[in-house]
């Protein structure tokens, strides 16, 4: 028989306070894993998601000779070849020290081409790279499979009266389209799109690149760290970071984190003062029983911890449950905050976090009742005697 | 040589509207191994006179001398100490706690003491068997008779072999036999060399005490020893 078996014995015994507290404790401490674990898997899935939303790092020649606009971001001397970037060089992006946070490389050569008496831009890509990159990309046919495919943005395509299946004729060869890129409001509808060796070859840029798109797999990880190391294994080429596209899904779910805080924080709260006013009721319910206790030579710094010990296995257990609850209902509510596939992580941290969040709640809660009941005068409290 | 002196011991309860003297200029000596009945109308004392020196409530003025050791001249976590080392409570009401079992109600006061479990299982389950309840040992009281209920409040104030009990009407909610039966049990325990005080309002008790003291008013009205040796009064 120790302190530890009488707290013990007196939650045991009594099943429905101990329901009750841990009722009022779970409800917090699973409401914060709640929020918790979906903002932290929402981020993650944005950060392995991140082709998803586009590239943020752009890599264009050196060169302030001649520009030619693409989306809205001014290329470096695309016409003159000692400017481009040599299509050799690009696999010294994956030697940089971020690079298992590079989800996609996609090397692009551009030039203007006459088809069907019109000038139009030619866009060479790596099919599997870009429309990795592209997913809003939506192909009307087929995308590129073969080196005599083309694919045609959505103006191209009603300017120059193409449809799926033409022959179309550039420089001479001959090349069949396979696909129409449905209306994407940007520039990709003003271009023609071929496999990259097919467009280097037309544009007698063999082994050039213009212009590389990266995406980086990371949220909060440093693209501007990611755009040195790039400089510096391509020296001649301007390397920028297109933090915008990842800033703004990040400043979303900034927001989102902060509001969950926020509930998570009140919540909690609530789930304190139901702790809170359970163990005062307690408290006045065992006036007597702290008198007997008093009276037997118990000392106020037993009471104490026997009052605390009692908030310390409830806090666990609710701690625990809170955890396991929090992980049930984001994993029930997740599929409804995102399209994709997200494996819902069972943090040891988060987990240990709960329980010390619970535990830490659970005794300021818990602390000024203990100190009441010590400082409870024993005749009072016999009342017998 | 008295093991409890209590010299001039004043007890008011003082309210905005009166004072109500509970205790009035008491001396009173208690000689080791003493059984001692305290006896009285309502209202006359017995219970502040019980806390007083069950050191659970602070006299007005006045000492209270348990072995030489001046009770309220001890800080009031000491005073536990004290009434863990040296007290056996019996209260009115038994005053278990319900979810515990009797053995575990007995073991109570050795919650706080750094003794082994086995050790401490062994010293409350000699007490049970002391007071004739071994076999209830693993009972909640709500499953125990009230005869069955004192006696283990009997085994938990000598669990810690104290060398004075303190006993508040510990037969005032029992029949006639069990009433009976306890009184016994306290005399065989006095007869063991246990010093016992006890307050009480049942005649019958009278016969088991050494000694016995009625209160009147906060005062000693009559002080009769059975075995005038073993008792002084201090003048």
């Amino acid at each position: 028989m120790r302190l530890e078996t009488i707290a013990l014995n007196n939650l045991r015994r009594r099943k429905s306070r101990l329901a009750f507290l841990v009722a009022g404790l779970l409800i917090g401490v699973a409401t914060v894993v709640t929020l918790i674990s979906l903002s932290t898997t929402l981020t993650e899935d944005v950060q392995n998601k991140m082709e998803s939303y586009g590239a943020n790092i752009l890599v264009t020649p050196r060169s302030d000779a001649l520009s030619l606009s693409y989306g809205g971001i001014s290329l470096g001397g695309v016409a003159l070849d000692s400017q481009e970037i040599r299509q050799a060089d690009l696999k010294k992006i994956y030697t940089i020290r971020n690079n298992k946070n590079i989800a996609a490389v996609a090397p692009k050569v551009l030039g203007a081409q006459n088809v069907r008496g019109q000038r139009v831009l030619l866009m060479g890509v790596d099919p599997e790279m870009e429309f990795k990159l592209k997913k809003w990309w939506k192909v009307n046919g087929q995308p590129l499979a073969t080196d005599h495919d083309l694919v045609a943005g959505a103006s191209v395509a009603r300017s120059l009266d193409l449809a799926i299946g033409d022959k179309v004729e550039i420089a001479g060869e001959t090349f069949n389209l396979t696909g129409i890129l449905s209306e994407t409001g940007s520039q990709d509808d003003q271009i023609l799109i071929a496999t990259l060796p097919t467009a280097q070859r037309l544009l007698d840029k063999k082994g050039l690149v213009s212009l590389v798109e990266v995406a980086a797999l990371c949220a909060n990880c440093p693209v501007t760290d990611m755009v040195t190391q790039i400089s510096q294994v391509l020296p001649g080429a301007e390397v920028s970071a297109i933090q915008q596209v990842v800033k703004t899904r990040m400043h979303a779910l900034d927001q989102f984190r902060n509001f969950s805080l926020a509930i998570a924080a009140v919540v909690l709260l609530i789930g304190a003062l139901v702790v809170f006013v359970t163990m005062m009721s307690a408290v006045n319910e065992r006036t007597r029983e702290i008198g007997i206790f008093r009276a037997l030579g118990f000392r106020r710094a037993h009471v104490i911890r026997l009052i605390l010990l009692e908030s310390t296995v409830v806090s666990f257990i609710a701690g625990i449950l809170g955890f396991v609850v929090g992980m049930g209902v984001t994993y029930l509510i997740l599929p409804l905050m995102t399209d994709n596939e997200v494996a819902l992580h069972w943090d040891p941290v988060l987990g240990g976090g709960a329980v010390l969040l619970a535990l830490l709640v659970g005794a300021s809660a818990s602390f000024y009742p203990a100190l009441k009941a010590s400082r409870l005068d024993p005749t009072e409290a016999l009342r017998a005697l | 040589m008295s093991f409890v002196h209590l010299k001039q011991l004043d007890k008011h309860y003082e309210s905005e509207a009166d004072c109500v003297i509970a205790l009035n200029r008491l001396d009173l000596a208690v000689e080791d191994g003493c059984f001692l009945g305290i006896m009285g109308p309502s209202g006359s004392g017995k219970s502040t006179l019980l806390s007083i020196l069950g050191g659970l409530c602070h006299p007005t003025t006045g000492k209270v001398l348990v072995d030489d050791i001046d009770l309220y001249g001890l800080r009031s976590e000491q005073r536990a100490d004290f009434r863990r080392e040296y007290l056996g409570f019996v209260f009115q009401s038994f005053n278990l706690i319900p979810y515990l079992t009797a053995l575990e109600n007995v073991m109570l006061p050795l919650a706080v003491k750094k003794l082994p479990k086995v050790e401490k299982n062994r010293m409350a389950s000699q007490v049970l068997d002391r007071v004739g309840l071994s076999h209830r040992v693993g009972h909640l009281p709500s499953q125990l008779s009230g005869g069955e209920q004192e006696r283990v409040a009997i085994a938990r104030a000598l669990v810690n072999e104290p060398p004075l009990i303190l006993a508040d009407e510990p037969t005032g909610s029992l029949d006639i036999a069990t009433s009976t039966e306890i009184t016994k049990l306290f005399r065989t325990l006095n007869e063991e060399g246990q010093t016992i005080i006890m307050v009480t309002h049942n005649d019958e008790n009278r016969p088991y005490f050494d000694r016995i003291v009625v209160l009147r008013d906060g005062k000693i009205e009559s002080d009769s020893a059975r075995i005038p040796q073993m008792v002084s009064q201090v003048g």
